[in-house]
């Protein structure tokens, strides 16, 4: 009889050493005549058991990790096709405390499926929301949508079923989806690793964003640095054409290569960036919703946005709407990352405090040290000191504290870490990445770097500047890049006020 | 004005079409044939497509991944940013930058590997977690002996 085994080939678990981990099984069952094989799924996230491999067996997956090539040969001693006992045994996979006490649902088949194979997508629930979708009207598909209170997961947090409903109404054709794929956010992969373990039930969301608005083409515009998910997309779309042409829905996906500008993750930027210019923001009004790729009407959402729809359509708009709090509603995929034990992805509904996050899920810092500051939502989120670890995970919540929950990343950093040296990079980060097209982003930014190297030199008069500087930026910038860079800034000042003496 | 045979470029714009948006998909192509964007491919590619020199130029020299200069043997990219940086990313940097050899050696913005930092990524697809110094070390040595 052949035995299923499990070796992620998600980018994060190839980076520790699963793809020596799938040779040395092949290896090894070859070596013992066992018959296996080796699906290569998306990962679970749970990094620090990466490379976590699984075994199918009479009682469900049974894990085993972290497990090195070397340990290969013990585990099948010991029974691992079978489920034995082992030092690196975890038991039962969906039982693991991690696990069992998330809410997966836009994420709840990655680490699960075959990612390269579009029947095990079908059997696993996949394709049921587009089934759905291709009986209702378009305006009924915004609708459930609407219903759902979904909002934009890549951090700007607009309902998703506006931006549908405006481009659906608008009268210009041809229309166009476009998939922001553009990951750039440090402390954030959960874009990464849905594209890596569910690339189908992206493309589904697509497909039923074109159904909605009644476009027939689609980009997917991921950044360069994700060559694995890139290859991942660009099979599922291949496998995904004829199974959209047999269901007669016409849309056709292209996978565009973005090149290492942080800014085209910004939407208009992207747009430039897809039409084959520099990624330089565009002025709005207009709304892309009406006059975006190409000049014509255009539905951009972020990869978990667009997964997030498949499962409203089939299982009903209340799935993501009972879940949450206030007008925060569904759950969010956290990604938890930087100085810290247990990192991971945590998909929950809004409303856990991040302390619950950081504590009972991150375990505290990796280091063994205080966690002394978390920055939240990206290089453009606010740094939060312990005092502010209680604030509930919710729009609304943090933007009443100055801070954003953006697309879900939390960056840990213990007692070590220097708050000027911090706001200090997030002026040069800008520096570096600010398209050019406004001034002050582009020269603000420039003279941030200055004005914090004069006061960590120990020119404290220099604090008024910045603050000077970074209204100017706040209030004139033309997009998130400049506006929002003074937020870790400001938060690191003024939380952290014993780093810039 | 036809295109010149010169680098494959032909065959290259023929496969993504003469379209202005098909630009970056053009520029990925030569890089991954060539290593980089040579120089004299631009004003070629510019006829071609209907677009100005500058503008191919400007679209070469905005996005940071195009190189206008072929890279030593293996490019070898050190996460920086934060959630890198938090577990020792810039230090790491540093001591990578300290070698020579005929490596080329460079800063990156985030390759997704946050939870398992410092994270380095050596000729675009090969990923390496939780880098100290001298893991870097024997990594580097390992890449010199190779080439």
């Amino acid at each position: 009889m052949t035995t299923t085994l499990y070796v992620p080939g998600d980018a994060a678990a190839l980076a520790l050493g699963a793809d020596a981990v799938a040779a040395a099984i092949d290896r090894e069952a070859r070596r013992r005549g066992s018959e296996v094989r080796i699906v290569r799924n998306g990962s679970r996230g749970l990094f620090w058991l990466e490379p976590l491999v699984e075994v199918a067996t009479s009682s469900g997956r049974i894990a085993y990790g972290p497990v090195a090539a070397e340990d290969v040969p013990a585990l099948f001693a010991a029974g691992l096709i079978d489920g034995g006992d082992h030092r690196l045994r975890l038991g039962p996979i969906e039982r693991l405390p991690y696990l069992a006490r998330q809410r997966r649902i836009v994420t709840h088949r990655v680490g699960i499926v075959d990612p390269g194979s579009l029947g095990d997508y079908l059997a696993h629930g996949g394709g049921r929301g587009l089934e759905h979708a291709r009986r209702l009207r378009p305006a009924e598909i915004v609708e459930a949508v609407t219903d759902s209170g979904l909002r934009g997961r890549g951090g700007a947090a607009f309902p998703a079923g506006i931006k549908w409903r405006t481009v659906l109404d608008a009268a210009a054709t041809p229309k166009y989806v476009v998939c922001n794929a553009d990951e750039g956010d440090s402390g954030t992969y959960s874009d990464r690793m849905l594209m890596e373990g569910d690339p189908f039930g992206l493309i589904e969301g697509m497909a039923i964003a074109g159904l909605a608005v009644g476009a027939t083409r689609g980009y997917l515009y991921v950044r360069s640095e994700y060559p694995h998910a890139i290859a991942r997309l660009e099979a599922a779309v291949a496998a995904a054409a004829p199974w959209l042409r047999e269901q007669s829905v016409d849309f056709a996906i292209e996978v565009r290569k973005g090149a290492g500008s942080y800014v085209c993750g910004e939407e208009t930027a992207m747009l430039e960036s897809i039409e084959g210019r520099r990624g330089q923001v565009r002025a709005k009004p207009p709304l892309p919703a009406v006059a975006g790729l190409f000049g014509r009407p255009t539905v951009i959402n972020n990869v978990i946005t667009l997964a997030s729809v498949p499962a409203i359509l089939a299982e009903g708009a209340a799935g993501c709407r009972d879940h949450g709090v206030g007008r925060s509603r569904g759950t969010l995929p956290f990604q938890l990352a930087g100085n810290i034990r247990y990192g991971g992805l945590v998909e929950v509904p809004f409303g856990l405090s991040l302390r619950q996050l950081l504590d009972d899920f991150g375990g505290g810092s990796r280091s063994g040290r205080p966690l002394r500051a978390v920055q939240v939502g990206g290089p453009l989120g606010a740094y939060l000191p312990a005092s502010q670890f209680d604030t509930a995970l919710d729009y609304e919540a943090f933007a009443a504290i100055g801070a954003t929950l953006g697309h879900g990343g939390i960056v840990a950093f213990d007692d070590s870490v220097d708050m000027a040296r911090q706001a200090r990079y997030a002026f040069a980060f800008c520096a570096a990445e600010s398209c050019g097209k406004c001034t002050p982003c582009r020269i603000g930014s420039v003279r941030g770097v200055e004005v914090m190297d004069r006061l960590r030199a120990g020119d404290s008069s220099q604090i008024e500047l910045l603050r000077s500087l970074c209204d100017t930026m706040r209030h004139g910038s033309l997009c998130a890049m400049g506006s929002m860079t003074p937020n870790p800034v400001l938060s690191a000042l003024d939380h952290f006020p014993e780093d810039f003496a | 004005m036809e295109v010149q045979e010169g680098h494959g470029l032909a065959a290259i714009i023929r496969r993504h079409g003469r379209r202005p948006d098909a630009l970056l998909p053009i520029l990925h192509e030569i890089q991954e044939t060539h290593g980089h964007i040579p120089a004299d491919l631009v004003a070629p590619l510019a006829v071609a497509l209907g677009l100005s020199r500058a503008e191919v130029h400007g679209v070469v020299s905005y996005y940071s991944h195009f190189r206008q200069a072929p890279p030593g043997r293996h490019v070898v990219r050190v996460c920086c940013a934060e959630a890198c940086q938090a577990v020792g990313a810039e230090a790491l940097a540093e001591h990578a930058q300290r070698r020579s050899g005929d490596l080329t050696i460079e800063p990156v913005y985030c390759l997704g590997l946050c939870a398992v930092g410092p994270a380095v990524q050596v000729d675009e697809t090969h990923l390496h977690a939780r880098m100290t110094p001298e893991k870097l070390d024997a990594l580097l040595a390992r890449l010199e002996r190779a080439s």
